[in-house]
């Protein structure tokens, strides 16, 4: 391959990070990069939440695991080898972390190396950021050209986001994008919740997208398929999601309707 | 010096009086310390009587602050046959320019982060809840201050803090603490300022801040 080559062909790697647990990290990881293997990309996304994994059990690849991340740095296996392909989408990868290790078992170096060599592959590579601010998160950071920060509209996630954005721009990352995750439309009506608005005027940085609180979402990630196959609002969203990292402009959910016009908009759009 | 670590004060006499070197490069807390053992010390307290003698004080490198330098005239003036002559800076004025000067920074101060600034300081952006803006002056804020801020961190009673939203977690003028109420009322947050009125933190509208700064009122000639 010759060196123009290569470099036409280098991916981008995008890390998912939060602060805070359970804002929906590893959920929004995955469906980014189901939709964007949708769209016909090539993506791979890597769990780095090592003993902690499951973006696996999210996918339903967890019981095709075979060699994981520490695997591929303790050189009992290629990179190559270590990917699990998607059962649904032919261009989407993982490659799984290790159950059985701890977050200082990778350095960032290793990391790096790893993400490298997959850029070379993949046009996305989708990193999917442990909990916290400590290593696991610093190592997480290291590997990637972007960020997403995942929030829900809620005080102490928001703190915690804001926190961890101050932290990505300390590295040499461009500004980070911002996902609202588990919106209640009905809740910020009545001044229960925070708003969009509210959310993006504290942490000012470009929103990347919004994502209805949907129990479909819980279904999907027990039954190990992605909502983004979905018609649902939050599958929806994903996708359009997706369509944004790609530099499309599409306009944000509308989120203060009743379920039933969503079912009517989505006739409208031809997809019900 | 036995231990080998350089004293952060050499002091030398001269036919002009008594030189003060002071080390650039120790904080200046260290050298205050040292300075008031040296000046204080019952041991040491029979080399400073005597006839009266003027005193050079050389900052090396160092710049001080109109408070910094009042806090080494206290302290020579324990030693009363010491008269201060004069503060030297290499090269620079040894006092640092803050004096009714602002300055400006843009940015936003994020949650965990510290702006520590001396003089005062007119912010362009926010700052967030968790986030500190510190200042030995006056704090402006162009932007939301939803975070901590502390005007007159070194004592300065006469700092204010102003901001285009005052949504603070707490404010800090010298060492007076205040906290908001714990409900906003959203229609009082715009274009406030706080300062201090009996050792208390009172917030009111800007457009009263010519009552609280009348010196730097700006008045049409009519």
């Amino acid at each position: 391959m010759s060196f123009s080559e290569g470099w036409d062909t280098m991916g981008e790697s995008i890390v998912v990070t939060s602060g805070k647990g359970g804002v929906g990290k590893s959920t929004t990881s995955v469906n980014i990069g189901t939709a964007l293997a949708l769209c016909g990309k090539r993506v791979c996304l890597v769990d780095t939440d090592i003993g902690l994994r499951n973006l696996d059990v999210l996918m339903g690849l967890e019981n095709r695991i075979i060699y994981d991340i520490i695997d591929v740095i303790e050189e009992r296996c290629d990179l190559k080898k270590a990917l699990i392909k998607d059962k649904r989408c032919n261009d989407l990868y993982l490659l799984a972390a290790a159950q059985t290790k701890d977050k200082s078992s990778i350095t960032s170096n290793q990391l790096r190396r790893i993400i490298a060599e997959l850029k070379d592959e993949f046009d996305y590579v989708v990193i999917d950021s442990p909990a916290g601010i400590e290593l696991g998160f610093q190592i997480a950071a290291a590997g990637a050209d972007q960020a997403i920060v995942v929030t829900t509209p809620e005080n102490a996630a928001v703190r915690d986001a804001d926190r961890v954005i101050g932290l990505l721009e300390k590295e040499k990352l461009p500004t980070p994008k911002l996902i609202i995750n588990r919106i209640k439309s009905h809740l910020t009506k009545n001044g229960g919740m925070m708003d969009v608005d509210e959310v993006v005027a504290v942490l000012a940085i470009h929103l990347l997208g919004i994502v209805p609180d949907d129990e479909q979402v819980i279904r999907a990630g027990n039954l190990g398929e992605p909502i983004a196959f979905d018609n649902s609002p939050a599958g929806k969203a994903y996708r359009n999601i997706a369509k944004r990292i790609q530099g499309e402009m599409v306009p944000l959910l509308v989120l203060d309707r009743e379920v039933s016009m969503f079912r009517r908009m989505k006739k409208w759009f031809g997809f019900a | 010096m036995v231990n080998g670590v350089k004293p952060g004060i050499t002091i030398k006499g001269t036919k002009d009086g008594l030189l003060f070197y002071l080390d650039d490069s120790r904080p200046f807390s260290d050298i205050l310390s040292e300075l008031r053992h040296k000046l204080e010390d019952d041991h040491a307290a029979k080399i400073w009587d005597g006839p009266e003698m003027n005193v050079l004080i050389k900052l090396g490198k160092r710049q001080i602050t109109k408070l910094e330098e009042m806090a080494l005239r206290e302290l020579f003036a324990s030693r009363k046959n010491l008269i201060i002559k004069h503060f030297e800076s290499d090269g620079k004025p040894y006092l640092l320019e803050q004096e009714s000067e602002i300055q400006m920074r843009v940015g936003t101060v994020r949650s965990g982060q510290i702006f520590s600034f001396e003089g005062n300081i007119l912010f362009v952006g926010d700052i967030n809840p968790g986030g500190v803006i510190r200042s030995t002056g006056d704090i402006y804020v162009l932007g939301a201050l939803r975070g901590l801020a502390h005007a007159g961190s070194q004592g300065d009673q006469q700092a204010i803090i102003a901001a285009s939203v005052l949504k603070p977690t707490q404010l800090r003028i010298a060492d007076v603490i205040s906290r908001p109420p714990d409900r906003w009322d959203e229609s009082e947050v715009g274009m406030r300022f706080a300062y201090l009125v009996d050792h208390q933190i009172a917030v009111e509208r800007l457009v009263h801040l010519s009552k609280i700064r009348s010196d730097k009122e700006w008045k049409g000639n009519r």
